[in-house]
């Protein structure tokens, strides 16, 4: 063998673009923009919600739904959160609280927002009223508490339940009475009397976006999968701020056809695919390129993660729409307990059948972090899969050793080769 | 089997190791330098040094694997593996037994699981703080302006060692003022340092039965093997030269990809 010339820094592997993506960009522009003109001429009142908050009652009663968590991630991907955080570092919000709420308030107190670029608005839209649902964690309420005090914009939400086992009734109609408690409050903003046809309309659109966006991550069951988490991260965009709306509904139309013909016609995502990996926690919004091009470069396709399995809501119920909500947003996976997150993995792994698992610890979003309680340590031995732990942040790259990030699943792979 | 010699070029935080082996797997050559910051040129010369002490010439060289921080930037790799698979790989060569494999490097710890057959069954690196690591010991070093050579010997006289709280480095070395402020001996400070080092490296993982020890921190310092093993009461074991084992894995690499 003759000594090796030379060699390049990183071989970068090239990302498969999605053709739907162009589509995703109009939908999101036209989102912004409506957004924009609505906050601009007070045609439209607008609503803030948590990304799993009561989006559907909100539209249902007529509201333009922005979602702060989505501009958190803006500002994660395009690198700008962690010039802004200290700006609300500086205010008396810990940098060990969430970088969503953190970059979010910073941004605005900035005078920033990535929107600018983007799309050439100058500002995020003026709330005319604040909705939460604490079931991500209880920041998103003081995130919005902030925006309340400092716009004078009245401020509801939902109190979720934690650590559920076993479902109880109560819990549900807990959560269904606490939604339709907001009414009241939402009548007296928008103007309008609550509608529940035209509710039940958004609640039945959430539910066909929310079947059509499982199908979609499941299209990465098939070997090789046709795409990755770092795909879906981009592509679930309508799923979070056009959930209830038709948009949303044709959009994963197109997108499942691309998957769909993408495995028949044995497109992989990864060409070569020779690992298949689990994503536990956030994404790492401002390295979402990087580590694809890394486990590209390394044949390892990331097909599943809790995050983005995280909006599918297809408990919810047109016919029973409060309740439907409360069963849906008690269901979920964040909100859960050990147990069922530990017995949910496990049933992604008999569906994606990944060869091995990687937590993200994410510094300043506990509530996401799945690690800290040995539970890598606990499924690595029920799956008999390796598990990998990797500390970073969903926004504040402070936070991210990328070289020991990059080292750490290099070595996993090499792991996983040797099994 | 090539006849040529086979190369493992370890491109640490701290220092750089290249390690020269012929094809019976025995050491022939090695040099270990500062890594600075032009890791090609301190590679290069590693490998010049190493190439003079096996008494071989370049062209006899099969194949070259490189490992550590800087194994992107060695000119004359073949390949890269992770400096987790290297010190693996190192460790099983010198110990072939399912061991817990632990390496304190410049900026690095790690903690390597392996099986009877040398594969890795979990790793585990410290998060990114690098406190424990050999960057803690050299920054107290400056900090008590005590050359590094002289730790080991130093803690070896403590009789009354001063524990240390803190998980910070900077922060440690402000409270390792404040005990010298309040009389405590230097050689009890020391121990307290290597204890700390130990307590990081402790909380990292759980330990198998049998413990290889590996890294330039464990070469310079083998009373910090000896406080492991009384704080442990496992079996520690460390290779002939524990701050090579890395550039050693690398070079067995390096003859499996070239056979």
């Amino acid at each position: 063998m003759k000594m090796g010339k030379h060699m390049p820094e990183e071989k970068k592997t090239a990302r498969k673009e999605i053709a739907a993506g162009k589509t995703l960009k109009k939908i999101m522009a036209d989102h912004f923009h409506e957004m924009d003109e609505a906050a601009k001429t007070g045609k439209k009142k607008i609503a803030w919600c948590t990304s799993v908050g009561p989006a559907e009652l909100l539209r249902g009663m007529g509201f333009l739904v922005y979602f702060p968590e989505n501009h958190g991630a803006l500002l994660g991907a395009t690198r700008t959160a962690t010039e802004v955080i200290p700006y609300a570092t500086a205010i008396g919000y810990s940098p060990d609280i969430c970088s969503y709420l953190t970059s979010d308030v910073g941004a605005y107190l900035h005078g920033t927002t990535p929107l600018t670029r983007a799309y050439n608005i100058a500002s995020v839209p003026r709330p005319d009223v604040l909705v939460f649902n604490t079931n991500q964690c209880r920041d998103v309420q003081d995130w919005f508490a902030w925006y309340a005090r400092e716009l004078e914009v009245p401020l509801i939400g939902i109190h979720t339940h934690r650590d559920i086992g076993p479902i109880r009734e109560y819990q549900i109609q807990d959560i269904a009475k606490q939604t339709e408690e907001l009414v009241p409050a939402l009548e007296e903003v928008s103007g309008e009397k609550f509608d529940m046809d035209r509710f039940k309309e958004a609640v039945g659109l959430s539910r066909r976006t929310s079947e059509l966006w499982r199908e979609c991550l499941e299209a990465a069951a098939a070997v090789p999968s046709p795409w990755t988490f770092f795909d879906a991260t981009i592509h679930m965009a309508p799923a979070v701020v056009a959930r209830g709306t038709k948009d949303a509904v044709n959009y994963y139309e197109l997108l499942l056809a691309e998957l769909q013909g993408r495995i028949e016609s044995g497109i992989a995502a990864v060409d070569g695919e020779r690992h298949r990996i689990y994503w536990e926690g956030m994404p790492i919004w401002g390295k979402l390129r990087a580590l694809s091009e890394q486990f590209a470069s390394l044949k390892t396709c990331v097909v599943a993660s809790t995050y983005c399995n995280s909006w599918i809501f297809d408990q919810l119920d047109p016919e029973k729409p409060f309740e439907s909500m409360g069963r849906a947003y008690t269901e979920l996976f964040i909100v859960r307990d050990e147990p069922y997150k530990e017995q949910y993995i496990k049933e992604c792994q008999e569906k994606f059948r990944f060869d091995g698992i990687l937590f993200h610890d994410a510094k300043t979003c506990p509530n996401n972090s799945n690690n800290r309680y040995g539970m890598p340590e606990r499924l690595s031995k029920k799956l008999e899969i390796p598990a990998l732990t990797i500390n970073g942040d969903l926004n504040d790259l402070r936070c991210y050793s990328e070289e020991q990030a990059k080292t750490n699943i290099e070595a996993f792979i090499e792991q996983l080769d040797e099994r | 089997m090539s006849k040529g010699v086979f190369v493992g070029a370890d491109v640490g935080a701290s220092r750089t190791k290249v390690a020269v082996l012929d094809g019976e797997k025995t050491l022939l050559g090695y040099s270990i330098r500062k890594s600075g910051t032009d890791f090609l040129r301190t590679s290069e010369l590693c490998l010049k040094e190493a190439l003079h002490m096996a008494k071989v010439s370049p062209s006899l060289i099969s194949a070259c694997i490189s490992t550590g921080y800087g194994r992107k930037n060695v000119s004359f790799r073949n390949d890269s593996k992770t400096e987790i698979g290297c010190h693996a790989r190192g460790a099983y060569h010198y110990f072939p037994i399912a061991a817990t494999v632990i390496d304190i490097g410049g900026q690095d710890n790690k903690i390597i699981k392996l099986d009877d057959q040398g594969r890795r069954l979990s790793f585990k690196m410290n998060r990114k703080c690098a406190a424990g690591t050999g960057a803690f010991l050299e920054e107290m070093s400056f900090r008590l302006d005590i050359p590094l050579e002289e730790m080991d010997f130093l803690a070896r006289a403590s009789e009354h060692m001063v524990e240390l709280g803190s998980y910070c480095t900077v922060f440690s070395g402000t409270e390792v003022l404040e005990k010298i402020r309040q009389g405590a001996e230097v050689a009890d400070i020391i121990k307290g340092l290597f204890y700390s080092v130990i307590k990081r490296v402790m909380e990292m993982d759980s330990f198998t039965d049998r413990i290889v020890m590996t890294g330039g921190v464990v070469e310079h310092n083998p009373y910090i093997v000896e406080m492991i093993r009384e704080i442990t009461q496992k079996d520690v074991l460390i290779p002939k030269h524990p701050q090579l084992t890395g550039a050693v894995g690398a070079a067995l690499f390096a003859m499996e990809t070239a056979a």
